[in-house]
């Protein structure tokens, strides 16, 4: 049976990418501990709609864990206190009544905030961009069942394609670095027979356009890894780097 | 109603198997010198979208491509989670090309044109090449070969599936093969950008207005073909499936300019969702239809057993076996769990109407893993579905690997859209539609995992050819000047609804009014239909309406970033659907697939379609603000398939 509990939220509001940003303080009662974190956000838009104020801006869409729009640091960590999960999958029951909930956007150099909550990642576009694709145009490609692919790894590429390019591990990261999100894409072609032919100038190419984007250097301590609501290993940041050096020592 | 009007659709001479190669061979095309100066502009960046902006941009045109999230790969494609269907017969259990078709006539409920659905099956065996090409990780075998599994409404095992994230991986396959193309030029990506209305000059589109949603400015863009890929308007019933900015906007200005709205009365309420858990709900997860491959349904058979899992007094798993009623297996033996969509979600209401439901609400019913557990261990269950178990459990906090998991039907696509014709081109020339925003191949209701195979056989294999037999007329006409008459018109009319809007200033939020209209849609025009039913929506939605322009109250600036701007912008033409919705449900007295008037039914409970006098799409023509629109029919013929009762008893 759901439970309600009365909160109180810390919440970052910015007007625009220049204006000076602060925190605001609200409260909010009767939130359902069923409901999850951003329609306890609605509840509150809509008690600040209520008082004829503006709503906060803040990024979300399918609010099923997947399309990664949703974008919230809260309690000083990326989506929340929960582990593996979106901000939209994250539920009220993870706090207590009384509770001070701090809410913040992506802090990090490469993602620029653009209205409260809601910050600007086109970053991560960019790096796709440059490399990010296997280059085969519409049709002409041979049957699906040509080339065997061992299972496990299939199954490994997967993994590492289930990124979902949130920008929790930048945001994460202390130095601001993309290097799990980089590595994710790199790691996923390179493993399977289509993406090998072009798995070196993919990994040049790539990180080069998020060291040229702003992205800080990778020092391995990990916080990538755990804050990413896709699991997504560490693993593979070492197979980007071997890509990486690789084809550096070739050049 | 208005008078009506019979019309037959052109499709390819010849034999079913050979429309399409005749198409083909025949077809005009556009030399490589001609495409750099074509414009095509793409709305939307889902599964249908995205692979027809990459697949135009690699064949020379120059493509402007739209979406109204961060990233074109957000859109809502991503979260279809089961699989995609392909006639490949990789396990040699009988299927084909034909029977594929076949399954989708027949699932559809014989409401769809033979000649498009046969195409769709022709194309599915590509779409599955291509994405291995892209490398997109399909499921494998231990032998490195592909892996299928079955859906609802088929006896074999077709669907081809990435764990239970087979559209994120086909999405970002489509993505990355237009991240490629945005990196080459000839695509040029405009996110945060939402389509307000479609140009047309002299009949034909030529370009859009787009409302630029970081700053609020509103832009204007010339295409010599406009293509809209915004997918579906399940977002009419405020709680469904679809991602929170799904809306079906495109599809209402297109509409108002001229071009047919088809079926809209043709919903799919999809059976296994995790039911809803009180007002703050803002949606509804779906959890995959490939979870009915190994679980089973059922609900308590004994009525006092169901009133006390209601009070909390018993749990599911203290009901024996012989106490559960598996209605499914129990009604259908022959397709038993794996019934299609609407059968489904059907039997679910019947026994919940029954008072056999379980959940505080009553409205739920179990899908129960403990027997596929038992046969194939817990560790080969986790294998399959573990990343939809996880979803579960963190939304409803009960572990399912222990104790059943609760569902209930939830509305998930809509097969009804924007009409066009066999070259997906709608009824205004040089404006398209492709993917879910279109009506063509689903009829009255969609098999599973057959929503990724239609955006994808669009956007790679479709429309590509059939755009440019378009086109190919149009190589002498200029770019046309953004700042030309019908621009500034369309332009003019925006600002004045906006500035209507912002004025309002009542005392509703956009979300509580739009509740109001999921609540009437839900209640009036949702799994079951009556006549009165839908004479009750259409009263209330007039109301609903009506309040909401008088009443609504926006916060904040036009021109900014402004999210209830947005949403009430939606909403206006959600209210435009949902009033289409019941005006087409009633007119079509009958019940077909999604469509199940109460009125038509077997005496065992099933749709009973009136083939003498609806075998038609229904295409709504609109006429005005102030009057009904009118109803033109497209007559269905079948000559290839002979139409039957769908049965999946025996």
């Amino acid at each position: 049976m759901s439970k309600s509990i009365n909160i109180k939220l810390r919440v970052w509001r910015q007007a625009s990418p220049k204006a000076k940003g602060a925190f605001e303080n609200y409260e909010l009662n009767n939130v359902p501990t069923d409901s999850s974190f951003l329609e306890m956000i609605d509840m509150l838009n809509e008690q600040l709609i209520a008082e004829r104020k503006e709503p906060v801006t803040f990024d979300h869409d399918c609010r099923e864990g997947i399309c990664g729009m949703c974008s919230l640091y809260i309690n000083g960590h990326p989506h929340g206190p929960d582990q593996e999960v979106t901000t939209c999958q994250l539920h009220m029951r993870k706090f207590h009544d009384g509770e001070t909930i701090t809410i913040e956007p992506w802090r990090s150099r490469a993602f620029p905030v653009i209205k409260d909550l809601m910050v600007d990642r086109q970053a991560y576009d960019k790096i796709m961009q440059a490399g990010g694709y296997v280059s085969v145009n519409t049709g002409g490609v041979p049957d699906a069942n040509a080339i065997p692919i061992a299972k496990p790894i299939a199954d490994e590429a997967m993994d590492a394609a289930s990124c979902i390019g949130c920008g929790a591990c930048a945001a994460a990261c202390k130095n601001g670095s993309a290097m799990l999100f980089v590595a994710a894409k790199v790691s996923q072609l390179a493993l399977l027979p289509q993406g090998k032919i072009e798995a070196a100038k993919r990994a040049k190419a790539m990180v080069a356009k998020m060291d040229e984007l702003g992205f800080g250097n990778c020092t391995n301590t990990g916080a990538c890894a755990a804050e990413c609501p896709k699991s997504v290993s560490l693993t593979h940041i070492a197979r980007l780097n071997r890509e990486y050096l690789c084809a550096k020592f070739k050049d | 109603m208005s008078d009506t009007k019979k019309f037959t659709t052109i499709v390819p001479e010849g034999q079913l198997a050979d429309k399409w190669s005749n198409y083909k061979a025949h077809q005009k095309l556009v030399n490589p010198a001609n495409k750099r100066r074509l414009d095509i502009i793409v709305v939307g960046t889902g599964l249908a979208g995205a692979s027809a902006a990459a697949s135009l941009g690699e064949l020379g045109f120059n493509v402007l491509s739209f979406c109204i999230q961060d990233s074109p790969r957000r859109a809502h494609s991503i979260a279809a989670q089961g699989g995609i269907n392909a006639a490949k017969n990789y396990q040699n259990d009988g299927d084909s090309v034909y029977r594929l078709f076949y399954d989708t006539i027949k699932g559809g409920d014989y409401r769809a044109r033979e000649a498009n659905v046969y195409r769709l099956a022709e194309v599915s065996n590509n779409i599955i090449d291509q994405c291995v090409a892209q490398g997109v990780p399909f499921a494998r075998e231990y032998g490195g070969l592909l892996d299928n599994r079955s859906f609802g409404g088929a006896q074999v095992s077709r669907t081809f599936y990435a764990k239970g994230q087979t559209g994120q991986q086909l999405l970002l396959g489509a993505y990355s093969a237009l991240s490629r193309q945005i990196s080459k030029g000839s695509v040029k990506m405009h996110t945060r950008y939402e389509m307000l209305d479609v140009v047309v000059i002299e009949g034909r589109a030529r370009g859009i207005i787009a409302r630029n949603l970081r700053t609020g400015k509103i832009e204007r863009f010339f295409g010599h073909a406009v293509v809209i890929a915004t997918g579906g308007y399940g977002n009419t019933f405020f709680l469904s499936t679809n991602a929170m900015a799904s809306n079906g906007s495109a599809a209402v200005q297109i509409y108002k300019k001229g071009a047919y709205f088809a079926n809209p009365c043709y919903a799919q309420i999809h059976p296994t969702c995790i039911p809803v858990h009180g007002e703050s709900q803002s949606k509804l997860t779906l959890m995959s239809e490939s979870l009915r491959n190994d679980g089973r349904i059922w609900v308590p058979k004994k009525k006092e057993d169901a009133e006390a899992i209601r009070a909390g007094k018993l749990k599911p798993t203290d009901i024996a076996d012989d106490d559960r009623d598996f209605y499914l297996e129990r009604r259908y033996p022959a397709f038993g769990n794996l019934v299609p969509r609407d059968v489904a979600s059907r039997a679910a209401k019947e026994r919940c109407d029954a008072g056999f439901g379980v959940n505080n609400t009553g409205l739920a019913v179990y899908l129960d893993f403990k027997y596929a557990i038992e046969r194939l261990g817990e560790a080969t269950v986790k294998a399959r579905y573990g990343n939809l178990f996880q979803m579960y459990e963190k939304i409803v906090d009960e572990n399912p690997y222990k104790t059943p998991m609760m569902i209930f039907p939830a509305i998930h696509y809509t097969m009804g859209g924007i009409w066009v014709d066999y070259e997906l081109q709608t009824s205004i020339k040089g404006l398209f539609a492709i993917g879910e925003a279109n009506f063509s191949d689903h009829g009255a209701n969609r098999l599973g995992a057959s929503a990724l195979m239609q955006g994808l056989a669009d956007g790679y294999f479709v429309l590509p050819y059939t755009i440019q037999n378009y086109l190919a007329d149009q190589i002498q006409v200029p770019r046309i000047s953004t700042d030309a008459p019908e621009f500034l018109e369309a332009l003019k009319d925006i600002d004045k609804k906006i500035n209507k809007l912002m004025s309002i200033q009542g005392k509703r939020s956009v979300d509580s009014i739009h509740k109001e209209l999921g609540i009437v849609m839900w209640d009036f025009v949702g799994m079951a239909r009556t006549e009165e039913s839908l004479k009750t929506a259409i009263e209330k939605i007039k109301a609903i309406k009506k309040e909401f322009w008088a009443n609504v109250y926006i916060p904040g600036k036009a021109d900014d970033l402004n999210g209830e701007l947005e949403k009430a912008l939606r909403l206006a033409d959600f209210l435009e659907i949902g009033y289409l919705m019941a005006l087409d449900g009633l007119n079509r007295e009958e019940s077909c697939g999604g469509h199940f008037r109460e009125e038509y039914q077997t005496p065992d409970g099933e749709a009973l379609r009136q083939d003498d006098k609806f075998s038609y799409v229904s295409c709504w023509k609109y006429t005005g603000d102030d009057s009904d629109p009118e109803l033109l029919k497209e007559d269905l013929t079948y000559e290839f398939t002979e139409r039957k009762q769908r049965n999946y008893k025996e």
